[in-house]
Formats: C-alpha cells, sequence, structure tokens
C-alpha cells in the first residue's frame, strides 16, 4: 500500500496555523489556536495507526482486515481531555472579559515592578538626598529624631554627632 | 497483596472527590472525609513502600488484562517513595487548608469544591507515579493539570485569572506535546507499556530514539520548570492562594521530575541526551537563583528557588551514575518536604504581616518568635546548611559529580555549590528584613522607589501615601525624586490594575492589629517543619532506600522483570 499524502499535508496545516495563533496576544485566538493544534495531534494519532481497515468488532472482521483500534482508543480520550480543558479556558476567559474588560494575555504587575527597580538599585542611592521617609533601614537619620523630641532621654550613641547638629 | 493495595492511592481519592462532592453542604462532613482520605493514602503508601523496599518490584495489571494488553501500575522503590512523601505532604497541606478555612470562616462561600478538586489532584499525582504505561501516565498528568487549573484559579480574582490563563496555555502545550510524542512511540514500536517500550526502544535506530527521547524531555521539562521551559512558573504560583500554592511547588513540578527520571533511566538509557540535561541543569540553578535574588515578594522568591533546585535533581539524572541518582532521588524527597513548608509559611507571614511584600514586612520575630523558627529552620535546610537533609542531599549530588569527574560535571559542581551560596543569601535577605528590621522603619520605606511603586503611577509627583494608608506624606520635592517617579510612570504603563491596589491598600489599614495565627495552621506547618527535620534524623536509611531505588533504576531489569518475562514484551 503507498503512503497516503493527505494526512501529514493537513496535519502540518494544521500545527502550523495553530503555532500561529496560540502565539497570538489575544485569548480567544489562543483557544482557537490551542483547538487546531489538538485536532492535528488527534490526527498524528489516527495516522499512526498504520492503513485503514474493517472496524475492529470481533466477528465482524478478521483480525487481520481490522484497523488498529488503540490509537483511536488513545483519540476519544485525548478528545474528551481536549474539550474539557477548551471548555474550562472558555470560562476563564469570559471571567477575564467581565473582571478587566480586556481578553489579552495580561501583564505580570510584580515582573515590571522588579525590571523598574533594577535600573536603579537601592545601595546606589545616596541617603542624604532623600527624604528622612526614605532613607534606608539603619541609616541614622531615618530614625527621624528631631530635635528637642527626645530631649532627657540619653543617647546610646557614643562619639557620634546627634542627627540635628550635622 | 501489594496487589489489592497498589491501585487505593488513585481510587481512594477520586471516590473521596466523589463522597467530598456529594456532601458539599456539610463542610465539617467534608473535612473530615477529606482528611481520612488522605490518612488513608498515606498509611497505603507506607506499606507499599515496605514492601517495595523488602520484595523489590511489582507489578499490577488493572483489571486482569495479560500485560501487553492492558494497564499495568508498577511499584518499585523511586513510585513507591514519592507516594510516601507525596501522600504525606498533600494531607499537611490539606489540615492547613482546612484550618486557614475555619478561621476564615468560609462555610459561607461556596468553596466546596476545593475538597473534591484536591483528591483529585492527589489522584492523579499517584496515578503519575504509578503508571505503568506512557498512556497512563499522561492521563494522569491530566487529571493533576485540571485539578491544578480549577485550584489556581479558585476564587477568579484577576490577578488569579491573570496568572491561571499562563498556567493553562503553557500546561496544555506540554501535554500537546506530549500527546504528539506518545503517537510517535506509537508509531515507532507498537506499544505504550513501558516495559515493554524499555525493551522495543533500544532495538530503534539512534537518530528516531533521540527524536523521541527529545520530544518526551521537552514535554517533561516544560512540567519540572527546567530552565529554557520554566518562565511560566513564576509567574503564575504566586497568585493562587498559600496552600495550593504550596502543594503546587511540592509536587506538580516533581511529577515531571520523576517522569524524567523514568525516561532518562527505563526508556533511554544510553545516555544520548545527558549533555544536553546537564547543560540544563546549570542554566536552571543559576538563572533560577539569581531570579529569586532580584525578587522583593517571599512568595516569588520562593518560586525562583523552586526553579533553582529543580537544577540539582536534573543534575543528579544527568550524570546518569547510580550515585547521581541515589542523589537525585533523595534530594527530590528533601525538595517536596521543604519547598512545601516554606510557602505554608509564607502564607503564615501573609497572615501575620499582612503582605508578602519583603519591603512591607517587619518585626516579625518580635511579633511572632514561633513564626520566625518555623521561617529559620526550612529555610536553612534550603540552602543546604549542615546538618540539614538540603546539605546532605547537595553533598550526595556533588559527590556524585566529582566521582562522575568529567570537565561538564565539574564545571556543575561548581554551579551547585555557588547556587546553594545565592541561596543562603536570598533567604538571608528575606530573614533579616522580614523578620529581624525594626517594626518602625517597616513598610515601604526601603526606598523611595519602593515608595513611589506602592503609591503607583497614579499618584501626583512629590505625594506618596503613607504605609498605613492614612493620610499623605510630603516627601522631598527635589528633581531626582520628580525624575524617578517619572520613570517609574514610564516603566508601569501597562500595570497596576486598580483592583489589586485596592486589596493592598486594606492589608495595610490593619496593618498595625497583631493578628493571632491560627493554632491548627501553625500546628500544620509545625508539623511539616518536623517532617523536614525528620528527613535529617533518618537521612541514613533513606539517603540507603534511595541508593537501592537508583541502583534498581539502572538496572532496569528489575522494573522488566516485575512488568513480564522479558521474552513476553519483546
Amino acid at each position: 500500500m503507498t503512503p497516503t499524502i493527505v494526512l501529514p499535508v493537513i496535519i502540518g496545516g494544521l500545527y502550523a496555523a495553530g503555532v500561529y495563533l496560540l502565539l497570538d496576544r489575544s485569548l480567544t485566538r489562543v483557544l482557537l489556536g490551542f483547538l487546531l493544534l489538538g485536532n492535528a495531534t488527534n490526527l498524528l494519532l489516527l495516522s499512526v495507526g498504520g492503513p485503514g481497515g474493517l472496524a475492529p468488532i470481533l466477528g465482524y472482521a478478521e483480525a487481520e482486515e481490522m484497523s488498529d483500534p488503540l490509537p483511536q482508543a488513545l483519540i476519544l480520550t485525548a478528545i474528551v481531555i481536549t474539550f474539557g480543558v477548551a471548555a474550562f479556558m472558555l470560562a476563564m476567559i469570559h471571567r477575564s472579559w467581565r473582571l478587566v474588560n480586556e481578553e489579552n494575555v495580561g501583564t505580570d504587575e510584580e515582573d515590571r515592578r522588579v525590571a523598574a527597580r533594577s535600573d536603579t538599585d537601592a545601595d546606589e542611592l545616596d541617603p542624604d538626598d532623600l527624604a528622612p521617609e526614605d532613607r534606608p533601614a539603619g541609616h541614622a537619620d531615618s530614625l527621624r529624631i528631631r530635635a528637642g523630641a527626645v530631649r532627657g532621654i540619653p543617647s546610646d550613641d557614643v562619639d557620634l554627632p546627634s542627627a540635628s547638629a550635622r | 497483596m501489594t496487589g489489592v493495595l497498589a491501585p487505593l492511592p488513585v481510587l481512594l481519592p477520586l471516590l473521596g472527590a466523589a463522597g467530598t462532592l456529594l456532601v458539599g453542604r456539610h463542610p465539617a462532613v467534608q473535612r473530615v472525609l477529606s482528611v481520612v482520605v488522605l490518612i488513608a493514602v498515606l498509611s497505603v503508601s507506607v506499606v507499599l513502600l515496605l514492601r517495595a523496599d523488602a520484595l523489590g518490584a511489582t507489578a499490577v495489571s488493572v483489571g486482569g488484562w495479560p500485560v501487553p494488553l492492558g494497564i499495568v501500575l508498577v511499584v518499585d522503590r523511586l513510585s513507591a517513595l514519592m507516594l510516601v512523601v507525596a501522600s504525606a505532604v498533600a494531607l499537611g497541606v490539606l489540615v492547613f487548608a482546612v484550618g486557614q478555612g475555619a478561621t476564615d470562616g468560609s462555610e459561607q462561600t461556596p468553596l466546596s469544591v476545593f475538597h473534591p478538586t484536591f483528591l483529585v489532584l492527589v489522584a492523579g499525582v499517584s496515578n503519575a507515579f504509578l503508571a505503568g504505561d506512557l498512556f497512563n501516565l499522561y492521563v494522569g498528568f491530566e487529571i493533576l493539570l485540571m485539578a491544578s487549573y480549577v485550584l489556581l484559579t479558585l476564587g477568579g480574582t484577576a490577578p488569579r485569572i491573570r496568572g491561571g490563563i499562563t498556567y493553562v496555555v503553557v500546561s496544555l502545550m506540554s501535554s500537546l506535546v506530549f500527546l504528539a510524542a506518545i503517537g510517535l512511540v506509537y508509531a515507532a514500536t507498537g506499544t505504550v507499556n513501558l516495559a515493554q517500550l524499555a525493551v522495543r526502544l533500544g532495538e530503534l535506530p539512534a537518530g528516531t530514539q533521540v527524536l523521541l527521547q527529545s520530544m518526551l524531555l521537552v514535554a517533561f521539562c516544560i512540567k519540572a520548570a527546567v530552565f529554557p521551559l520554566s518562565a511560566w512558573l513564576p509567574d503564575s504560583y504566586p497568585t493562587a492562594p498559600a496552600p495550593v500554592t504550596a502543594v503546587f511547588a511540592g509536587l506538580l513540578t516533581k511529577v515531571g521530575v520523576y517522569a524524567i527520571i523514568r525516561t532518562q533511566t527505563l526508556l533511554f538509557p544510553g545516555g544520548a541526551l545527558d549533555t544536553v540535561l546537564m547543560c540544563a541543569a546549570l542554566a536552571t540553578m543559576l538563572i533560577g537563583i539569581l531570579g529569586a535574588i532580584a525578587q522583593t515578594d517571599i512568595r516569588r522568591i520562593l518560586s525562583f528557588t523552586l526553579v533553582s533546585h529543580i537544577g540539582y535533581m536534573v543534575f543528579g539524572i544527568g550524570l546518569a551514575t547510580s550515585a547521581g541518582l541515589a542523589g537525585a532521588i533523595f534530594y527530590v524527597a528533601h525538595h517536596i518536604a521543604i519547598q512545601t513548608t516554606l510557602f505554608l509559611v509564607a502564607g503564615l507571614v501573609e497572615r501575620q504581616g499582612g503582605s508578602t511584600a519583603v519591603d512591607r514586612l517587619g518585626g516579625l520575630a518580635k511579633a511572632s518568635p514561633l513564626l520566625a523558627v518555623l521561617f529559620f529552620v526550612p529555610a536553612m535546610n534550603l540552602a543546604g546548611i549542615p546538618p540539614f537533609s538540603g546539605f546532605i542531599g547537595k553533598l550526595g549530588l556533588l559527590r556524585a559529580g566529582v566521582a562522575e569527574g568529567s570537565p561538564l560535571a565539574l564545571v556543575l559542581v561548581a554551579g551547585g555549590v555557588v547556587t546553594s551560596l545565592l541561596t543562603l543569601i536570598a533567604v538571608a535577605r528575606v530573614w533579616t528584613r522580614a523578620f529581624w528590621r525594626p517594626r518602625t522603619q517597616q513598610p515601604g520605606r526601603d526606598t523611595a522607589r519602593a515608595a513611589a511603586s506602592d503609591a503607583g503611577p497614579d499618584t501626583p509627583d512629590g505625594e506618596v501615601t503613607d504605609g498605613n494608608g492614612s493620610a499623605p506624606v510630603l516627601v522631598g520635592q527635589s528633581a531626582r525624586r520628580a525624575a524617578r517617579q517619572a520613570a517609574w510612570v514610564r516603566h508601569t504603563q501597562v500595570a497596576t490594575a486598580s483592583e489589586a491596589d485596592d486589596d493592598r491598600a486594606e492589608e495595610r489599614d490593619d496593618d498595625d492589629e497583631v493578628h493571632p495565627l491560627p493554632g491548627v495552621m501553625l500546628a500544620t506547618t509545625g508539623a511539616l517543619v518536623a517532617l523536614t527535620v525528620a528527613l535529617t534524623v533518618i537521612a541514613g536509611p533513606l539517603y540507603g532506600l534511595a541508593s537501592r531505588a537508583a541502583d534498581d533504576l539502572r538496572e532496569r531489569t528489575p522494573y522488566l522483570e516485575s512488568v513480564a518475562d522479558v521474552a513476553v514484551l519483546r
């Protein structure tokens, strides 16, 4: 039997289109891309079963004429799983739409925050340039001891000028 | 007897899930039922481990179908050990979640779906560990992934949906790659039974073997979060509730690691891609831990250390010696326990301090010394300070690397030491800032930038909300400050959904109250910390068990013979 060219071409086309859609930022397209990829994989499984044959039912066909039932069982399982996951994703897309009115893949805010942080490290800032509230922990002036506020309480700074004296 | 017991770790949680669904209106009954089920699973797993260690591997044909036709479950030392650690950790997390739910008064909220989903997750994990054929492994993965999708997006808030979508799409991709690989494996060999594959795959041309192996590895490496395929993890895990993140961090990635171990030892023992794995391990360790150091949120730090330490296990697998595998197996057991515990502690920290952002926390050691101990012990264990199990695991891996002696292995040994050191830095920063910094200097006043980031881009120049959400405090009007604010606005055009900020503002409002930590949650976390310490105490026997499991894996015959006569498999 000559191998068919149709299935590989379809599988390849579906994979290509699926990957293209999956790379989009719009979630609906991502979902569609996922469905295409799922179908492509199912076709791939179907094609690994070898040449087609009669239905694999005992008494209906001889063992030699039957098609391989195992890939079909695998495909059925895979279809059910794909179906369930697609339904769940639709629900999530809907939820995303309800919450933030967009159906794009969201940005990780904390990630942006960390990225923004990294261009100037806290240690590079000169503490004396900052407002008292912003000074790093442990910096003498960050304790906000104002003149007069603590009069009568002996300072535990030995031989250091007090914050206000500088 | 193993034949009767082996399906139970899968069956019991599934039946339990059905049961908890039925009694969904009675949260008390639901809680008792799921705890009882997990205790039963744990006891069954312990018995299975003892029997597997004494009698060797055993295979069970489900439904009585003869071997190449039906589904087999295989209990060997590795899978039984994984089952025991996984179910112990799952039980701990469940009790923690029950404690959390009870104190938060979740009886009113429609969260009855948590317990069934959690049990389904446990069933999926057990199924993946026990699976004796490739497709059953796929089904196990799908069960646990489906449950994890639900758990990760529990409550459906905007950050969770955002993180969840990334997670779902990436997991789907890995599942599709896995499924396609199964198809190709079947096309090449005509079977999906692991034992039969072990015999038949070796007869294929080398090129085909490498193709199949790399497809399977890509699928598993996405699940295990090995470096080039790990970006999804720190993005999605930190958004989930504490118990969920804890169980994900402990179990899900390790199922991927387990699958990699099986693929590398049973199916493709030739070591064709060992070099690739070693390089990936090095990159995972270093890039993961550098990411952790950059973060300022405890959960994100922990997520990055999770990625980083996966590298140790992959290193052990890549060595492909008995010593390397033994180290990897011991490390998996250690890391499941330790990472789960740390994420639970992060949950407690959030409860105590109102946030997990290190910049906002302070004075925790004074507020709750017990919490400080609960954080300190596993944190040092994670960093690999002697005498903890983390040290023993790392030492075993490093010795295996030195014994192997190739230049790449030595580079990895050096990388492992550096990673361990950097882990120490990452956790020590949390320790000094969140626990020891005086509370008065606490939230967001660390740097001007942190203060600005708290306020978000919408705050007018020069005005920053105080850490306690009270009246705005006027900060310096200097040009530098304005420029910094402008830079912040530029950097976060996209960011800061208002809802998340409102949440945080509320948290900040009640910052100054000292929250008493609920006893159940403290006790559970304490028990898990005790478990991690116990892993240190029993490290000798445990390492012996890991070595025996590694020897079995290297030999392959115990696994094959447990399933069927090798002649039948051919």
